[in-house]
Order: C-alpha cells, then structure tokens, then sequence
C-alpha cells in the first residue's frame, strides 16, 4: 500500500507491506534506528514515538495506520547538530546508562512535558510507567526530567 | 505476521458491508493495543482487516444529550478522562482508565475496544458495570442497544454477532445521588493486567452495588438493596455478612497473577476498602 505522512518534518510516500507495524517501517525502511524494538507488547515503551503530538508505542500500530499522520522519533526531537533541552538534561544527570530504553523515555518524557510543562516528581513517574529500564536508572530519569521541566518554566518565568 | 488486506471504509454502511462480506475472515482494528499484539503472535489471523478509524459515524466524539453521554467507538481513553463531563460525572470510570497500560497505550486504546475484548480483566469494565453503560450496536439490518451486564459472555467473548459491531457506548447520567469508588491489585505498579479489579457505588436511596473483575470468566454486576452496606451506622460484622454473601457469585482461578485463595481474600478486603470509599464520596457529594 503507499502511503503518505511526515517523518520529522519531512513529507515521505512510500510502499509498504499492509502487515509492517509503523516501528519495522521507521527502523527498516527509513533507517530511524533510534527508535527501539524491545517487548513487541506495549509493555517497555522502547519503541514510543509521537503521532499526531501524541505518544503511542510503534510496535502497537501498523505503518498503514499512520498514513496522512505527523511521526516524530528521536531523531526530530533536536535540531541540525544539536540536542534538545530535554535530551541535554538526560546527559547533565548521568541518565543514561546502556542507552536502550532511552529514546523511548525521552519521547515519553517530551509528550509528558508537552502535557504538563510543570510535571511534579509523581506526575513524571507516572507518566512515565510505559517505559521500563533494565539498568534500573529511573532516579537519574526522573531528575532528568524534572531539571528540564523545571528550566522550562523558568525560561517562561523570565520570558 | 501474516499478511492480510487493509481495509479502511469511510462510512459505517461500507464497514458493515466488508464485515457482513468476509465473516469470519475479517476482523475490525480500531486502537490496536489488543489486534496487534494477537496479529503479531498470530494468534489473529484475519484475511481481511477493517480499520475502523475512517469511518465518519464513528469518528472520536462524546456527545452530551439531556440524560445521558454518547462516546464514540473510536474515542480513545485519554481523552475519555480528559473530558470534564466524564471527570464531574464518572469518576470511577476516570480512576479505572487512568490504570489502562500508560499513556502511549491510552492514547491509542478506545474504551469501545476494552469492551469488545471482553478480558474477564478488562480494567474499564467494573465501573461501566455500575454506571449501567448501555452498548450501541449496528449490522447491516439496523441497530440494537444492549445494556453492558449482558453485553459479556465470557474470556474473549460477547453478544456481538456475526456481521454485528459496535457504534458507541452510552453512559447515563445520574438520577440519585451516588459515590463510586474503584480499586484494583496488580503484581507491580505500571503495565500489568489486574489480579482483582473491582468498583462500588453507593446511591443515596440505600442501594449498594459492586462489580468485579478477574474474578470469573466474566466481569458482572451483584447488589444489595438491604440497605445495610450503605449504612454508615451499621456494624462491620452485619456489612461483612451481606458482603460475603455477595461475593459467593465470584468464581476466581488460580493463574500466574495470583492464586484462587488469594483473589478470594483480596476480594473482601478491597470490597470493605472500596465500600467505605464510596460512602465517604458520597457524603462529600
């Protein structure tokens, strides 16, 4: 089937396999390996990307599905050669550890703050109860999450 | 997964005629979060999959008419709990889909779909029970409206008949005043399916009723019109003796998530938890 969305910002039409699920379509056919394939289950969140400025898990949809929608992986998140604050903060409180789960905590993160700008340290763990880390480095994220959202409202504060 | 034809029909007529054309063959994709898994794992192998998401009649909607709330098929969860009407008049429906997955699953789940799943688990279904959800339904002979209690057959399996789907979920709003409380177990806190789930309501008229889920082959709906489970005043001896007595119809299994022992205990501590939440709601009403 062709299909027709924006990936980043970018207008792509392609043919794909009715079957394909909108995460083998990123990784395969796009080459956006940031996303991740972990659970296939919609229990891990690896795999989450925006549709539409919605999160959702892209092993949970089929890639027809998403035709005529707006996808954002992580590789959209900052610009040309830069980082956003976001993915900054994941950095500045040593978040990251084998780095698997974090593309998928970052765009959870993202919706989550895009949602709740003011997110407190509650509302971040719940938000972010799709996402699982074998490392175990949810302290880290959590504060990662919490800087960011607490810089974003200063810089709101101080316009 | 095995490949299958994409369907998306633009009216509810073009849908029914694609169901009532490939039977058995077909199966109707709305959010996905339960279809994918099942195509994925192959336990779902439809030749021809309808997804229902184009269709007009059934686009994301909660409708408001002088008694009640209409919400669509394809509405999906988050914004179900989003909706100030829903929030003001539901709140347990609220607090139960606040523990669907997280929040990429809600954001693609429609409550329509947690119904037709019909998951003797299903977290939504125990507060539709007690908020008497009605069941919109549409083939290509016309329309039918079943009230939720007999919508569910058992694991997996509902009235809805062959060329048959679903149009919305009607919701009424209240006549008495009412507090309803949910509650619900899980292995962990996050994405787990429940180990008992369960909802209260108490009416101001004395009326007390609880619905159950995972706690048989079905969620269902039991009450007691006695009076004594509403009364502030009566003694925790005589409430657990109409409780008991109301959880005689809950049938549980022993499963990975818990033991039939366990989910019977369990059962009658969240009941009492849950009772006097829901008289507490109710004063505060």
């Amino acid at each position: 089937m062709q299909i027709h969305l924006t990936v980043n910002g970018s207008e792509r039409e392609l043919e794909v396999a009715a079957h394909t699920t909108l995460l083998d379509f990123l990784r395969d056919q796009l080459g956006l390996t940031g996303t991740k394939e972990c659970c296939d289950l919609g229990e891990c969140g690896a795999c989450t990307v925006l549709i539409d400025g919605r999160a959702v898990n892209s092993c949970l949809v089929l890639a027809v599905e998403a035709d005529a929608s707006a996808v954002t992986t992580i590789e959209g998140l900052g610009g040309e050669g830069r980082l956003s604050a976001l993915q900054d903060a994941f950095i500045a409180k040593g978040a990251v550890q084998c780095g698997f789960c974090i593309p998928g905590f970052v765009m959870a993160a993202h919706y989550l703050l895009l949602r709740n700008p003011r997110a407190t340290p509650a509302e971040i763990r719940e938000g972010l109860s799709g996402n699982l880390c074998r490392c175990g480095g949810y302290m880290q994220i959590v504060e990662a999450v919490l800087a960011a959202s607490e810089a974003s409202a200063a810089r709101a504060i101080n316009g | 997964m095995q490949p299958f034809v994409y369907a998306r029909p633009g009216t509810l007529s073009e849908a029914l005629v694609l169901l009532g054309e490939h039977g058995s063959d077909a199966l109707l994709l709305a959010g996905g979060t339960d279809v994918v898994v099942g195509l994925r794992n192959r336990l779902l192998r439809p030749r021809v999959l309808i997804d229902l998401k184009g269709v007009a009649e059934l686009r994301p909607a909660i409708v408001e008419t002088s008694e009640r709330l209409t919400i669509s098929a394809n509405t999906v969860l988050t914004d179900i709990g989003d909706d100030e009407r829903i929030r003001a008049g539901f709140p347990a429906l609220v607090e139960a889909m606040a523990t669907v997955g997280s929040n990429q699953i809600r954001n693609r789940a429609t409550l329509t779909g947690n119904i037709c799943h019909a998951s003797p688990a299903a977290d939504t279904a125990p507060a539709l029970l007690i908020y008497e959800a009605v069941v919109n339904l549409a083939d290509a002979r016309g329309t039918r409206r079943v009230n939720l209690a007999e919508f569910f057959v058992g694991p997996g399996q509902t009235t809805l008949q062959p060329g048959e789907l679903v149009t919305s979920i009607e919701l009424l709003a209240a006549v008495e005043r009412r507090g309803a409380s949910f509650a619900r177990i899980t292995r962990r806190r996050g994405v787990d399916l429940a180990t008992v789930s369960l909802c209260c309501m108490v009416e101001a008229n004395g009326r007390t009723r609880f619905a159950f889920g995972a706690v048989g082959p079905r969620p269902f709906l039991v009450a007691d019109d006695s009076g004594v489970l509403a009364d502030p005043g009566a003694d925790a001896a005589a409430k657990d003796e109409v409780l008991q007595r109301l959880l005689t119809q809950a049938s549980p299994i022993s499963d990975v998530r818990g033991s039939r022992g366990y989910r019977a205990a369990m059962l009658l501590v969240m009941s009492r938890r849950a009772l006097r939440s829901a008289i507490e709601r109710l004063q505060a009403a």
